[in-house]
């Protein structure tokens, strides 16, 4: 298992320095000159190249990589042009509030999208399974940004059961697991949850039908299996797969949820990286990106290891 | 190859009687009987192969006698007892200790009847802790005392392997074992020599005999090798489109078949055609199509020996000798063959 893991990893390596280059190289490939956004207009030009050379942007590529790369290993990744604040500091702390909302929201996801799925699996073609299939459908197709706004109308403007935005009442920007923070956590949380919802239920319930209709299933009536016993057996043959779907959708939420999160003005990684795309803070769009790419990469890392845990055919070693 | 019971209907009280079974399959465009009233009886200790090509019911009849046939699209009738007890009356948990208890089935992809996630001997062990409510460790030393006398060989290490580590012929070793777990009276052979290679089919079958002499088991051995059946059987059935339209006793029917089904079988086996310069004697046309069978005798259609008379009605069981049966007009008495006609002209 432990061979497993470190073969997996150095696998994962060529790919974790692929990012770091493209990450560097955003810098170089965006329209204008990176400088433009912090040098006054009517700049002249020897404050240019002293800026330049301040920056380190005079040396060869390759060296700024180089440097740039040798920072970054030791957790720098540049002060934040708006704020002034290092960017490794603002990064962590987002990624750590969409860290919170996206596990949330794919635990509500996982948890009803398995049910919903295994529903429509077992009953095929039945009224459930219609159900469960259009509940499903709806999920992946409804745009998350008008749900979370209609939800916002419904349970913060109308009811007034729920805060409409923000992590927490203290207005802080951090959401700690308390009882008071937790109500603000439910809306966004719900909203993000049906995407994996629909994506989750859709592939279990594909993965009960096929496990159904193999033979071993037969095989295990005729040895006298209850139908819970049965069950039993299709759910740990749906296991690996459904969890690989889950850190995927995990994935997608951990950097797809720029929309969610400016409307319900939610302090993660996607409300930081809209504002640096505003804003024109590019160490704070590159680090942002870098660090939620790195947490895709180690996610998937973690999902390949879960699942030979959980299905001895993938071959260890 | 002697048997205790030679006759075509065993005396005493038999562990398997079907009568009249029909399997009808209602979840397609068109309604199909895959199994046309079966009439099948079987002692204890008692061998019979049900032979007959893909589709002709053998298979489903099997699934029946265990009603393991899905409830929503096919409808079993006419009744099947099966140790004196009624298997459509079964209640949810009487069926479930009757599955694996007292009637146990051997699949024949012994790869995808073992699920492929859990470890074979717990697969065994699992079973036996369900039918006698034992204990995990006695049912994982109940499968090792299986793994042994199916001679698998290191059969403690082999108790931890997952399907996909065995070979296909250890995998139906473990799937003999899986089935004789909880010691049932009944055993139901669904092909399963057809997946192996031919030096392990003859291994397989010899062990399946054994084991059945030895818990004096009832088996139904369905096969669609003629050869395989010869040589494990002690009384032969033979299907076509859902009917057995031959039976009796193995030697009788090997040697004098009634039925021009039975007798086209023979002859298309491979060892008529060895001799050089001779050509494989084939049955013509294809298997009938369920949802269209004609009327009467539902063979007639490829029959070299057909005449009017035989689309009148499903021909009866005749006596074709002391020991069998056949469902053939040509067994009426005072009705005479085409070819015997020609050939004395």
């Amino acid at each position: 298992m432990l061979a497993f893991t470190l073969n997996r990893l150095i696998y994962v390596t060529p790919v974790a320095i692929g990012v770091t280059v493209v990450c560097f190289l955003l810098v170089h490939i965006t329209p204008g000159d990176p400088l433009t956004a912090i040098l006054p207009a009517d700049a002249t030009l020897e404050l240019q190249e002293q800026m330049k050379a301040a920056y380190g942007f005079d040396k060869p590529l390759p060296v700024q990589y180089a440097l740039w790369f040798w920072k970054v290993l030791h957790g720098d990744l540049g002060n934040s042009i708006a704020t002034g604040r290092p960017v490794a500091t603002e990064v962590l702390r987002a990624v750590k509030n969409t860290l919170i909302l996206a596990t949330v929201a794919t635990m509500i996801g996982f948890t009803f999208g398995t049910l919903f799925g295994f529903v429509a699996g077992y009953f095929r073609d039945s009224w459930l399974d219609k159900l469960a299939s259009f509940i499903s459908v709806l999920g992946v197709s409804v745009p998350h940004y008008w749900l979370g706004m209609v939800l916002v109308i419904v349970f913060a403007a109308q009811l007034g059961w729920l805060p409409p935005t923000g992590a927490g009442p203290d207005g802080s920007g951090d959401w700690r697991p308390d009882a008071a923070h937790l109500r603000y956590i439910i809306l966004p949380a719900v909203t993000m949850s049906v995407i994996p919802m629909g994506v989750i239920a859709r592939t279990v319930r594909a993965l009960v039908g096929d496990i159904l209709s193999q033979d071993f299933v037969e095989a295990l009536r005729a040895k006298g299996m209850s139908e819970f016993g049965v069950f039993r057996h299709v759910v740990t043959n749906a296991a690996p797969t459904a969890l690989a779907v889950m850190g995927l959708q995990l994935g997608y939420l951990l950097g797809g949820s720029i929309l969610i999160e400016t409307v319900f003005s939610w302090p993660g990684s996607g409300f930081l990286l809209n504002a640096a795309i505003f804003q024109r803070d590019l160490p704070l769009l590159q680090g942002t990106i870098l660090i939620l790419a790195m947490f895709f990469v180690m996610l998937n890392l973690a999902v390949d290891v879960l699942q030979t845990a959980l299905d001895p055919r993938i071959k260890r070693g | 190859m002697s048997s205790p019971s030679s006759s075509p209907v065993p005396t005493g009280q038999p562990l398997v009687e079907t009568k009249d079974l029909t399997v009808d399959f209602t979840g397609g465009a068109r309604p199909v009987r895959a199994v046309a009233g079966v009439d099948l009886t079987l002692g204890a200790g008692e061998l019979v192969a049900l032979l007959g090509e893909s589709g002709s019911g053998k298979s489903v009849t099997l699934r029946a006698l265990m009603r393991l046939l899905p409830e929503r699209r096919a409808t079993t009738g006419g009744s099947i007892r099966v140790d004196g007890r009624d298997v459509a009356a079964l209640g949810r948990k009487e069926l479930a200790r009757f599955r694996g208890g007292t009637v146990a089935m051997i699949f024949q992809e012994p790869g995808l009847a073992f699920d492929p996630v859990y470890r074979v001997g717990d697969q065994i062990a699992e079973a036996v802790m369900r039918h006698e409510g034992v204990s995990r460790r006695s049912g994982r030393a109940r499968a090792l005392e299986l793994f042994e006398r199916v001679r698998i060989p290191s059969a403690a290490t082999r108790l931890d392997n997952y399907p996909h580590e065995m070979s296909g012929g250890m995998r139906q070793r473990a799937m003999i074992a899986l089935a004789l777990a909880c010691r049932p009276k009944v055993l139901l052979a669904d092909e399963p020599t057809t997946a192996l290679d031919a030096t392990v089919q003859i291994q397989i079958l010899l062990l399946l005999r054994e084991l059945q002499r030895e818990f004096g088991l009832a088996v139904i051995f369905v096969t669609h090798d003629i050869g395989v059946a010869t040589e494990v059987a002690d009384r032969i059935a033979v299907m076509y489109a859902g009917r057995i339209v031959e039976r009796g006793d193995c030697r009788d029917v090997i040697r004098a078949p009634a039925h021009p089904y039975t007798r086209g079988l023979l002859f298309s086996r491979a060892d008529h055609a060895f001799t050089k310069g001779t050509r494989l004697r084939t049955i013509p046309g294809s298997p009938p199509d369920l949802t269209a069978l004609p009327p009467g005798c539902a063979f007639a259609p490829r029959c070299a020996e057909a005449m009017p008379a035989c689309s009148a009605g499903v021909p009866e069981e005749i006596a074709a000798s002391e020991t069998h049966v056949a469902r053939c007009i040509l067994l009426r008495p005072g009705v005479q063959s085409r070819t015997d006609a020609t050939a004395a002209a």
